[in-house]
């Protein structure tokens, strides 16, 4: 990542590359340690005992049927299910190290590393520019702000698109291009890590393609987790894949996600140890 | 197995609808059309009224000049009333509209549900419908009887009116504000002050300005509680305390009440002045209701 960029050290510097400070726990590089992960929405389970390891430089693709929590997982990440009244976070995820839902850990430090990109296009009512300048804008950014916005337009494979239209709204673009704005405008508070929960899933098959291919690109410099219901999507973008099921509890009428499986994207796709993995990339349910 | 043969459809052509939905029909736009015709019919007496007793009198000398020393003489005008009612309605939405939006933003996007939230939104219900003479009795004892009349008094008194309008209309297009462009600002490490002026207020301001256009032509147009803050004057009055002020309806309450027919003849173009402004507040509040950028 370039140098020249906001400097958002607050917390996480010390162990942020694992090449100065204290070594990141359990020696490992993961971008992400998830150990135990569980979510209640006002008392009810959404999600249960979830352990995974995020890579840097990987994309890592959550899959399952629907309402088995796949969203739910995304946003722990970055602490966006802080914002849900009534969810409850327990066990842990470590970033680089370190417990982002430590107490001392501010989560708006937090989601300015670890940037999202959602299901449904989100632009703000403001010009293309703004858009995009809006989180280094908060972060009170002092470099070249033109430049910024160039090099993040460039880099979410938009600036051809709009160059010549930065002073207009955002919501005239199209859908495929406005979920690309979301991500310039990710990557502009120079982030490590990018979430994105469906982010193709309202978009056309071809503006599905471009976002792919733009994943490719983006995974050079970043470390990408991806929620998709789509199995082929998962398949050709990712290098890990996590299968969400859900389980059910006929007598209390309770339901909850749990990871099945979590491995190489190859292995799941071909050789899943689990026969409900198994079921599941075979399309027989889900 | 065959396929069973397919069921004639019918043709679309020649199926007359039964009477009964066609009479149905017609007379139920009849009664909407009388229902329409009743609720319109005082609007449009009153204001073909006041403008056909209005215009008379209404010159530019009406408009600039204030009032002659007394109501027996023809000629001069409310300029006097039309200043002290810039004046309050001025002061009162300088005070309201920071604190009522301040609320407004506390109770969506901090408050929520909890105890204080509650009765906040509890009291400016109880507020919105209190009769207006009760917070002119408030501010009379409150107020006036310690310092005197005064613009500062009517101000007052307008303000508590407005403030109630003003927290429930921006709460409720607050409200408006599409959960997935907080999301967005959050998720790009906004804190929720910042989120709040820079994501939910624009897209809620034209919402927000709306309400407070209405406000703003409500307060001007209140009578009651001026009667017992700022008393009322026929010289032009800039003094913040301790002076009674006049204000537009003032000016035409008395002027109505006087026996004299140049008095009442002023309290028509009066009405006219106060009824222009307020149209004007109600249309561009409309003005602004439409460029609302929520509506997408
Ligand atoms: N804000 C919420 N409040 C209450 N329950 C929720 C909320 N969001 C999700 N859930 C529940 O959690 C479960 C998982 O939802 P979600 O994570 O959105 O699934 P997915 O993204 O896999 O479709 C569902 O049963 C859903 O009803
Ligand atoms: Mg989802």
């Amino acid at each position: 990542m370039n140098e020249n960029t906001i400097s958002l050290e607050e917390n996480i510097t010390a162990t942020e590359r694992g090449s100065e400070g204290p070594a990141p726990a359990f020696g490992a590089p993961s971008v992400f340690t998830v150990r135990g992960l569980g979510v209640h929405y006002g008392g009810l389970p959404a999600l249960r005992d979830v352990s995974l390891d995020v890579q840097p430089r990987e994309i890592t693709a959550i899959i399952g049927p629907s309402g088995c929590g796949k969203s739910t997982l995304i946003r722990c990440f970055n602490r966006m299910n802080d914002l849900i009244p009534g969810a409850e976070v327990s066990g842990e995820v470590l970033y680089h190290g370190e417990d982002i839902y430590a107490a001392g850990v501010d989560p708006v430090t937090v989601r300015r590393r670890i940037g999202m990109v959602f299901q449904r296009p989100n632009p703000f009512p403001k010009s293309v520019y703004d858009n995009v300048a809006f989180g280094a804008r908060i972060n009170g950014y002092k470099g070249d702000m033109d430049e910024l916005v160039e090099r993040s337009l460039r880099r979410a494979a938009l600036w051809d698109e709009v160059k010549s239209k930065l002073r207009k709204s955002a919501l005239a673009l199209s859908g495929g291009q406005q979920q690309r704005l979301c991500i310039a405008r990710a990557i502009a508070v120079e982030p490590d890590v990018i979430l994105m929960d469906e982010p193709a899933s309202a978009l056309d098959p071809i503006a599905t393609v471009r976002i792919e291919d733009l994943m490719q690109e983006l995974k050079q410099e970043y470390s990408i987790v991806i929620v998709t219901h789509n199995m082929q999507q998962a398949a050709r973008v990712s290098d890990r894949t996590a299968f969400l099921y859900t389980e059910v509890d006929e007598a209390a009428g309770q339901r909850w996600g749990i990871l099945v499986e979590f491995g190489d994207t190859s292995d799941i796709f071909t050789r899943p140890r689990d026969k409900r993995t198994e079921d599941y990339v075979s399309g027989r349910f889900g | 197995m065959s396929a069973p043969a397919p069921k004639d459809p019918g043709r679309l052509q020649g199926r007359r609808p039964s009477p009964r939905r066609v009479w149905g029909d017609r007379l139920g736009t009849l009664a909407m059309l009388v229902a329409t015709v009743l609720v319109l019919l005082p609007v449009g007496m009153i204001l073909f009224q006041i403008a056909q007793k209005g215009l008379g009198t209404m010159s530019w000398e009406f408009l600039t000049q204030a009032m002659p020393y007394s109501y027996r003489k023809i000629g001069g005008g409310f300029f006097n009333a039309l200043v002290g009612t810039a004046i309050m309605v001025g002061l009162a939405t300088a005070v309201a509209v920071p604190l009522g939006v301040l609320a407004a933003i506390y109770l969506t996007e901090y408050g929520k549900k909890n105890l204080l939230a509650t009765l906040i939104r509890f009291f400016s219900d109880v507020m919105t419908g209190v009769p207006s003479i009760f917070v002119g009795l408030f501010v009379y004892t409150a107020f006036v009887l310690p310092f005197g009349f005064g613009a500062v008094m009517g101000a007052a008194a307008l303000a508590i009116i407005m403030l109630p309008i003003v927290v429930r209309s921006t709460e409720e297009m607050l409200k408006l504000v599409p959960r997935e462009l907080k999301d967005a600002s959050y998720a790009l490490g906004a804190g929720t002050w910042q989120t709040t002026v820079r994501v939910v207020l624009p897209s809620a301001l034209p919402g927000i300005t709306t309400g407070v256009l209405l406000a703003v032509a409500r307060a001007a147009g209140e009578t009651a509680p001026l009667i017992l803050t700022t008393l009322g004057a026929i010289e032009i009055v800039t003094k913040l305390v301790g002076a009674p002020i006049s204000a537009l309806p003032l000016a035409i309450f008395d002027g109505a009440r006087s026996p004299f027919a140049a008095g009442q003849e002023r309290a028509w173009a009066g009405a006219l002045e106060l009824l222009l402004i307020v149209l004007v507040f109600t249309l561009l509040a409309r003005v602004a209701a439409s460029r609302s950028r929520i509506s997408r």
